[in-house]
């Protein structure tokens, strides 16, 4: 099928929306994406004409909300090429997927004397839980250097992974834009012994995934990120993994028995869905794969990379040195996520002027404080385009920089 | 909608590329550290109180221009003033951003000098925590001389 962006701009009612009588530029995807029409209106036809409880009542209605839930997280199970559909866990976010695989597999599996691998690149998210159960358990954390163009420096992969029982990564920085070699990743992980943890969340949406290709044995990602509703992330794990691993939280719908002794656990995926399930948003999500996969993630990655060369000469032409880009500079190597500095103007500055044209980009540290710190800045502006942005949005961004440096002429 | 101007007013720029009292005290100054979480500002403030006069501020960290001026500007107008009239403009300016600490209706009876122009701000309720930050970090720092 080829790749129309005015056909999918059609399908995307916000992108329509006047501001102050000036159209949209939305650059700020790799934050959230936006929503199409299949989404909502999935999900408005759900709530008013078949939603119910599932997993419990009997009645019929809820039988067909239960089959609408569990086709949703087949969809999502092809769509990653995952192995099989109860190895799909819905989770709240992301975040609450990777702090799952802390709490669960951390717990059971670390303890003082153990280490970690993760990477100079990594979001808050992959960090902060590690470093939680760190200080209760001892374990260490070490760190995989950058090189100067903003890649993963692996000359020292092997020592760093040696001993080590986990590797948690980045398929793709959201601040750099970076795509990390995530077979060669998972594959570096498993000869030194250690899982393999993949933060899907900036590639999941942006170019085809298979888990089973990169080899990796969890992998996490959201769904607002990938035109779905947000209250949603997926946790993918290995069933082998998964059930050895004990609850995360407590409830209903996780259990299998419950005695004033104690209880047991229920078969995945429901031993990891405690509680009342995000039902409606599992419904947009099932839309939201339906929608990329007619679109086909090869077409998302090719024109996200004809978009990624635009923009990085485009930025390049216009402002020379008083620009700075972060990352490499290669689009082979990179997403469309692009984080910059403008002369000495600060981000958050630049976002102001750019917000007056309606340009949306995020100013900022990203969730990603000590990459900024190795960047040596507190904050840059990042324009990060989807399937839905378009040469002019570039010509846009790029206008709106130039009046950023005129009124903050120093 | 609010324009450019109405923000970044002419004085604000000035303190941006200008500021005053920038630099760092050592001991026996104060120093306290303000974060904003949002965006990653930093604001430093050292300070000197001697018989209940401000008697000497400096600013350091970094951040954008209405943090930055705000932070200058504030400098330069609690410097050599006593302790209860820094406090009391403290409790003004967060008024004029809008944030509501209970208590009294500050006294806005004297002039604001080059604060004022940061009022424009308040149109702009996402840089409401760049103006506030140097400020909340100056009522850290008074705690701290006050113990």
């Amino acid at each position: 099928m080829s790749f129309d962006v005015q056909k999918v701009r059609a399908d995307f009612p916000v992108l329509a929306e006047l501001i102050n009588d000036k159209p949209l530029v939305y650059l700020d995807s790799a934050n959230t994406s936006q929503k199409p029409n299949a989404v909502i209106d999935a999900m408005t036809q759900f709530m008013q004409h078949g939603y119910a409880p599932t997993n419990r009542s009997a009645y019929q209605l809820a039988a067909d909300a239960t089959d609408k839930f569990e086709g949703a997280r087949a969809k999502v199970a092809t769509f990653i090429n995952a192995p099989k559909v109860h190895e799909v866990l819905y989770t709240k976010n992301a975040t609450e997927a990777l702090n799952l695989i802390v709490r669960s597999w951390g717990t059971a599996n670390l303890s003082a004397g153990d280490a970690v691998v993760l990477t100079h690149m990594e979001h808050h998210a992959n960090i902060v839980p590690w470093q939680m159960l760190a200080a209760e358990r001892g374990f260490t954390i070490r760190w995989v250097p950058l090189t100067s163009d903003g890649l993963l420096d692996l000359s020292n992969l092997d020592t760093l992974l040696d001993g080590a029982k986990a590797f948690s990564f980045t398929a793709m920085s959201n601040v750099l834009g970076t795509i990390n070699p995530t077979a060669a990743l998972c594959a570096a992980a498993h000869k030194a012994g250690a899982i393999a943890i993949v933060d899907a969340c900036q590639a999941v949406p942006h170019m085809p995934t298979d888990v089973q290709a990169w080899g990796a044995d969890f992998v996490t990602f959201s769904s607002h990120k990938m035109v779905g509703p947000s209250g949603l992330g997926i946790l993918w794990g290995r069933e082998s993994l998964l059930d050895a691993m004990p609850p995360f939280l407590g409830g209903g719908n996780m259990i299998s028995d419950v005695k004033l002794e104690g209880f047991t656990y229920a078969e995945l995926p429901a031993k990891f869905e405690a509680g009342t399930q995000p039902v409606i948003e599992a419904i947009g999500l099932g839309a939201a794969v339906d929608y990329l996969t007619a679109i086909g993630m090869d077409n998302v990655r090719a024109h996200e990379q004809d978009i990624t060369v635009l923009a990085l000469n485009s930025l390049n032409d216009r402002f020379g040195s008083d620009i700075t880009i972060h990352g490499s500079t290669d689009a082979a190597l990179r997403g469309a996520t692009i984080s910059f500095a403008y002369r000495d103007v600060h981000p958050h500055d630049i976002s102001q002027v750019l917000d007056q044209n309606n340009v949306c980009v995020r100013a900022g540290h990203h969730c990603a404080k000590p990459l900024m710190r190795l960047l040596g800045a507190n904050a840059t502006v990042r324009a990060s385009f989807y399937l839905y942005n378009t040469p002019s949005d570039v010509t846009a961004l790029c206008d709106a920089l130039s009046e950023a440096g005129d009124f903050f002429t120093l | 909608m609010p324009g450019l101007e109405d923000l970044y007013r002419e004085i604000i720029l000035d303190h941006y590329k200008s500021p005053r009292n920038r630099g760092s005290l050592e001991p026996p100054a104060v120093r306290s550290e303000g974060h904003n979480p949002l965006c990653g500002d930093e604001i430093e403030v050292f300070l000197i109180v001697k018989d209940g006069i401000v008697d000497d501020i400096k600013i350091g960290g970094q951040g954008c221009s209405i943090s930055q001026s705000s932070a200058s500007m504030m400098s330069a107008a609690v410097k050599g003033k006593p302790v209860e009239q820094a406090r009391a403009l403290i409790h003004r300016f967060k008024h004029m951003m809008s944030i509501d600490e209970g208590g009294e209706e500050p006294d806005t009876s004297a002039p604001l000098g080059d604060l004022e122009a940061l009022q424009g701000v308040v149109k702009f309720p996402v840089r409401i925590k760049c103006a506030v930050l140097s400020w909340n970090t100056l009522a850290e720092a008074l705690d701290i001389a006050a113990e």
